[in-house]
């Protein structure tokens, strides 16, 4: 009888190795993209995981007095900045469109080079933003060396604002 | 969470990729479910006129997309085909555009034949509606002209349709 419930336990355990093993398999495909050299520079997955910046530790930045204050650009959709954006930060145009790179350029133009910028988009999922990669890879090909990117899991509404960061709304 | 014990292999599957799943596929409380949708009037992409009131009795599926958005442009190729089979029933798909400029929605709109009304969106239509702050976004909307669902993100299509069919099983107002 102890032998039958044994091996009972058994199998719960296999089948919930089983579960999480095909998990794994199928989180290995976006791993990979994220760590190999052949992810387009278009995905947001091209942005080192060394340079992104959590909500939380955005938020202390801007909240903190003494320290710099970082230029922070929104590089998506206007309707969406018009809607609602981070305090300070300033609308840079869609990191996927040429005119929106355009904007980008000259909303830095006059930033020295090792100047702390974040920017950030928040329009879809993280693997699905067109905005944040090319953004990104534009300002370091300029010279940047202090590029941070928001890392945004889901979208600014519901990584940003409804988490009670502060916003900058209409009136 | 408590599992059963006896529960098969495809159901703890399902039930750990639910619960790992980063992207959130469920419909969100929010203080707009089970309120009358707020009315908008705007011109659809061929000037004609949709006022969101005049839908009252009919079952509207509103979808804030936009053409840079990939899975919006996974969604709307379904949502042109339940425009056609559940449009005699009662259904209005309503497509609103978080685009900044209208060119690349109306060449999309032509690519993809869509079949129903697809109008611009702005700051004060987003806002009315919650604050669209991440595609796709959409809503259900009854007969009786309350949201009954407010879907973030890529929706999951099959229970997505599974909730039209209901809507449009209930009676009118």
């Amino acid at each position: 009888m102890k032998q039958c419930r044994c091996l009972h336990v058994s199998r719960e355990y296999c089948s919930f190795a089983i579960s999480l093993l095909v998990l794994v398999l199928l989180a290995v495909p976006q791993v990979q993209a994220q760590f190999s050299g052949a992810v387009s520079p278009a995905s947001a997955y091209s942005i080192p995981q060394s340079q992104l910046i959590q909500p939380d530790a955005l938020n202390r930045l801007l909240q903190a007095p003494a320290a710099a204050k970082p230029l922070v650009l929104q590089v998506g959709s206007h309707i969406f900045f018009s809607q609602a954006h981070i305090p300070g930060s300033t609308y840079a145009g869609p990191g996927s469109q040429p005119a929106g790179l355009q904007l980008l350029e000259s909303s830095v133009n006059s930033s020295p080079k090792d100047r702390l910028i974040i920017l950030y988009c928040g329009c879809c999922p993280w693997n699905r933003c067109p905005n944040v990669g090319p953004a990104y890879h534009r300002l370091r090909d300029l010279g940047f060396t202090h590029v941070k990117v928001l890392y945004l899991a889901n979208n600014f509404g519901d990584d940003w604002v409804a988490k009670g960061y502060p916003v900058e709304e209409p009136h | 969470m408590k599992i059963p014990r006896r529960s098969s292999l495809p159901f703890r599957f399902a039930l750990y990729a639910c619960l790992l799943a980063p992207a959130v596929l469920h419909p969100a409380p929010h203080s707009l479910l089970h309120h009358p949708a707020p009315t908008f009037v705007r011109s659809d992409l061929s000037g004609k006129s949709v006022d969101l009131h005049a839908y009252h009795g009919q079952v509207v599926l509103l979808n804030f997309w936009a053409t840079w958005c990939a899975p919006c442009r996974l969604e709307l190729p379904r949502f042109a085909a339940w425009q056609a089979q559940y449009g005699p029933q009662g259904l209005h798909i309503i497509a609103v555009s978080m685009d900044d400029d209208s060119a690349p929605v109306r060449a999309l709109a032509r690519q993809l034949n869509l079949d129903f009304p697809v109008v611009m969106g702005d700051q004060p239509l987003g806002t009315l509606y919650g604050g669209v702050l991440g595609l796709p976004q959409t809503f259900l909307i009854g007969r009786d002209g309350t949201i009954r669902a407010r879907l973030k993100g890529e929706a999951d299509l099959h229970s997505l349709e599974s909730r039209v069919r209901r809507l449009l099983a209930e009676p009118g107002p």
